[in-house]
């Protein structure tokens, strides 16, 4: 046996030790249709399992607009920059709940599917793609509603500046925001291998996020000296261009636009690093 | 020349024991901030001072050597058995070559496109349907969806499944379940496939189809790696074996040749008792002593022919586990299986049902001359549907004829491996007279 077979064959596949597995995008789409079985799977189990089924996508960001207009409108007496308030809790809650899904679904994604990633191999990256995926559908019907919600205050009487670039703009948002929370949600994903408890820890932090970004309040009432807060929080920019999108709120500086997403592309590429770091022994410790 | 299709050089992969971390940061830190006072680690654990002695050529230090420099070639079109004891590496090497986990060194260089069946229905949901599980399990197990359209109503008929396609999987029988999922398996049309344990869920007919259907694969021209327990399965359909023990090639060549010299390897074969310490191992169930006793109840190595003799096996369930079977097989020496036998009766339903944690003893008493003079093997093993849960074997008996009966009536013993006494009926009919006519 000759120890340069290395070199003088050619394999179609080579398994040597290695720190990290080779991210391949091009296998990642070959596996495509994985990525969407995977998405119908969860998609029809969360509607076979759940007593109101698909009721609880319209019935979630109802009850949390709610609240926020009870408690932040009412109570704090917080400014919605002149939008009706339902409609400005409920279009910052839907573009939050989409990149949350994306970030807690994410973040144990070795220890869920441990039982599968021990008995066949495909490129990890495509469970963490399907996640992002289900959250899309989940978006796209409380968007739905949303604009139901708009158009029927709108014909109330409310005060609604409609703007028509969330037609285009929408799915770069959707976009950025999968990139962002898919990112972040790896980076956790990497970590709880090593750390189980951290898998906890994620919902509250999302939450003390989620309060760290103009969701129950608008970016115009920020002080100053506070803005750089926002500039380092990439959630700002889709919460924020959503709402002018949608319904003309005041647009973002551009400078603010830029840092952000030159962060979430930052933590999508340490993301991706880190997993596939951690996918390379995350099955010899799980 | 055939084509080399599967090559590994100098494969080893080591695991680290003890304390790497204690996997959540909190104990982590607790750790640290004990080290940082000169305390004693309160998250150490005792068995790691105390470590098992046996094993200890694969043991330096903390490391573990699960596979130690294995090389070995596999040629386009061989069907190769991977035998050897729990714990020699068989299933650390599928998992290499299944891309599951890495080699700490050395290369494996495949060509073609391989599919490894380490379980079958991985991914199945219960509540999918029938249907919706075979698309998922196929592209799981990486065919594409035209593959598995095109395939689909072959793997229904495979699976005996019939009407129920459309019906979620958790409100199918076990039987139903596995056969599904191992027809969706059978249907994979890799180069090379990795098959571990499969068989050794599902009833024996449908055993017995899913071997006959790995032959077709492999007289199709494809290559075939079976990791097995079942000697019969190997014996009967890989020509070629390897045989691992502590984590080296030990042997490899034709298959008698191996699975004789598995069976006969010191450790755990060659012994007429088994005997471990339970807390030495892990595991939801067990075994922890199987015996031989004759007649007189007395633990011997060898029976008599014309004596009843007992086996008995005494195992620890550590938690309620349902849908058991435990049971044994006795072996031929070529690893040919004589008789199958489950401690509980497989057409009592109670079988199915919850048995609760704790020791049990289970013992068979076979009957005076089923088996014929020879040397047996056991294997004793507790699986249920999906897992197999504990498998002793290389448990070795002779079975001797020392009352001499058969040469007392001045006759050799025919080859056969039952000499039962079945109930003859002989009845005189005729008799012919001096004419030759019979009256």
């Amino acid at each position: 046996m000759s120890s340069d077979s290395k070199q003088t064959e050619t394999w179609d596949i080579v398994i040597t030790p290695a720190k990290a597995t080779k991210v391949d995008i091009g296998l990642i789409w070959r596996y495509r249709e994985l990525a969407w079985m995977f998405f119908k799977r969860d998609f029809s189990t969360f509607y076979k399992q759940t007593v109101l089924g698909p009721i609880w996508y319209i019935v979630q960001p109802l009850m949390t607009a709610l609240t926020y207009y009870v408690v932040f409108g009412k109570i704090a007496n917080l400014s919605t920059d002149n939008l009706p308030p339902f409609v400005f809790y409920m279009s910052g809650t839907i573009m939050w709940n989409y990149f949350s899904a994306c970030l807690v679904n994410n973040s144990e994604t070795f220890s869920k599917n441990a039982t599968l990633f021990g008995k066949v191999y495909f490129p990890r990256l495509v469970v963490p793609v399907a996640v992002a995926l289900s959250g899309i559908v989940a978006f796209l019907i409380q968007f739905c509603l949303l604009l139901t919600v708009a158009l029927i205050l709108w014909l109330g009487g409310a005060a609604i500046n409609w703007n028509f670039y969330f037609v285009f703009l929408t799915p770069f948002l959707l976009i950025y925001v999968a990139i962002l929370g898919v990112g972040a949600g790896l980076i956790v994903s990497a970590l709880t291998v090593r750390y189980r408890d951290l898998a906890y820890v994620v919902g509250f932090m999302a939450q003390l996020w989620m309060y760290a970004t103009p969701i129950v309040y608008p970016f115009s009432q920020i002080p100053e000296k506070y803005q750089w807060i926002y500039y380092l929080n990439p959630m700002t920019t889709p919460i924020q261009s959503f709402r002018w999108a949608l319904l003309s709120s005041p647009p973002l500086p551009w400078s603010l636009v830029v840092t952000n997403t030159l962060i979430a592309l930052g933590l999508m590429l340490c993301g991706v690093l880190f997993f596939a770091r951690a996918e390379a022994n995350a099955m010899d410790t799980v | 020349m055939q084509d080399i299709v599967i090559r590994a050089e100098h494969v080893s992969k080591l695991y680290k024991l003890g304390v790497i971390n204690h996997g959540t940061l909190y104990r982590d830190l607790q750790s640290w901030w004990a080290r940082l006072r000169n305390l004693p680690d309160p998250n150490q654990s005792v068995s790691d001072i105390a470590r098992r002695s046996d094993g200890a050529a694969r043991l330096t230090g903390d490391i573990f050597r699960a596979l130690d420099d294995v090389s070995f070639e596999v040629k386009h079109g061989d069907i190769v058995g991977i035998v050897g004891h729990n714990g020699a590496g068989k299933s650390t090497l599928l998992k290499l070559m299944s891309r599951i986990t890495m080699p700490t060194s050395g290369f494996i260089g495949i060509k073609g496109r391989i599919a490894s069946l380490l379980e079958v229905g991985t991914g199945f949901h219960p509540e999918l349907t029938g249907r919706e599980n075979v698309y998922l399990n196929g592209a799981i197990l990486g065919m594409s969806r035209s593959e598995v359209t095109s395939k689909f109503e072959e793997i229904v008929e495979f699976a005996e499944i019939g009407d129920f396609i459309d019906t979620p999987v958790k409100r199918y029988s076990s039987g139903m379940y596995v056969r599904l999922a191992f027809s969706v398996a059978a249907h994979l049309e890799p180069e090379i496939l990795l098959v571990d344990e499969v068989l050794a869920v599902g009833d024996v007919n449908f055993q017995n189809k899913c071997m006959g259907r790995m032959q077709d694969v492999t007289r199709a021209g494809r290559t075939i790696i079976f990791v097995s327990h079942n000697m019969t399965a190997v014996g009967s359909l890989c020509p070629q074996s390897i045989l691992l023990a502590d984590g080296k090639v030990a042997m490899s060549g034709e298959t008698a040749d191996v699975i004789k010299a598995y069976l006969d390897r010191p450790g755990s074969g060659g012994k007429s008792r088994y005997e471990i310490d339970p807390s030495e191992v892990d595991g939801k169930a067990v075994i922890t002593k199987v015996s031989v006793f004759d007649n007189a109840e007395v633990i011997q190595d060898a029976v008599e022919l014309t004596e009843p003799f007992s086996i008995e096996v005494e195992y620890e369930l550590r938690e309620p586990l349902s849908g058991l079977s435990v049971g044994l097989q006795i072996m031929l020496e070529d690893g040919y299986t004589t008789v199958v036998s489950l401690s509980d009766p497989e057409l009592e339903a109670t079988r199915l049902g919850t048995r609760e944690a704790g020791l049990y003893r289970a013992r068979v008493r076979v009957p005076a001359c089923l088996l014929n003079t020879g040397t047996y093997y056991l294997r004793i093993g507790i699986s249920s549907r999906f897992s197999i849960y504990s498998v002793v074997e290389g448990v070795r008996f002779d079975v001797e004829d020392n009352v001499g009966i058969i040469q007392m009536l001045g006759q050799q013993r025919k080859p056969s491996i039952s000499a039962i006494q079945l109930p003859w009926d002989v009845q005189k009919l005729h008799m012919r007279n001096k004419d030759g006519v019979l009256k």
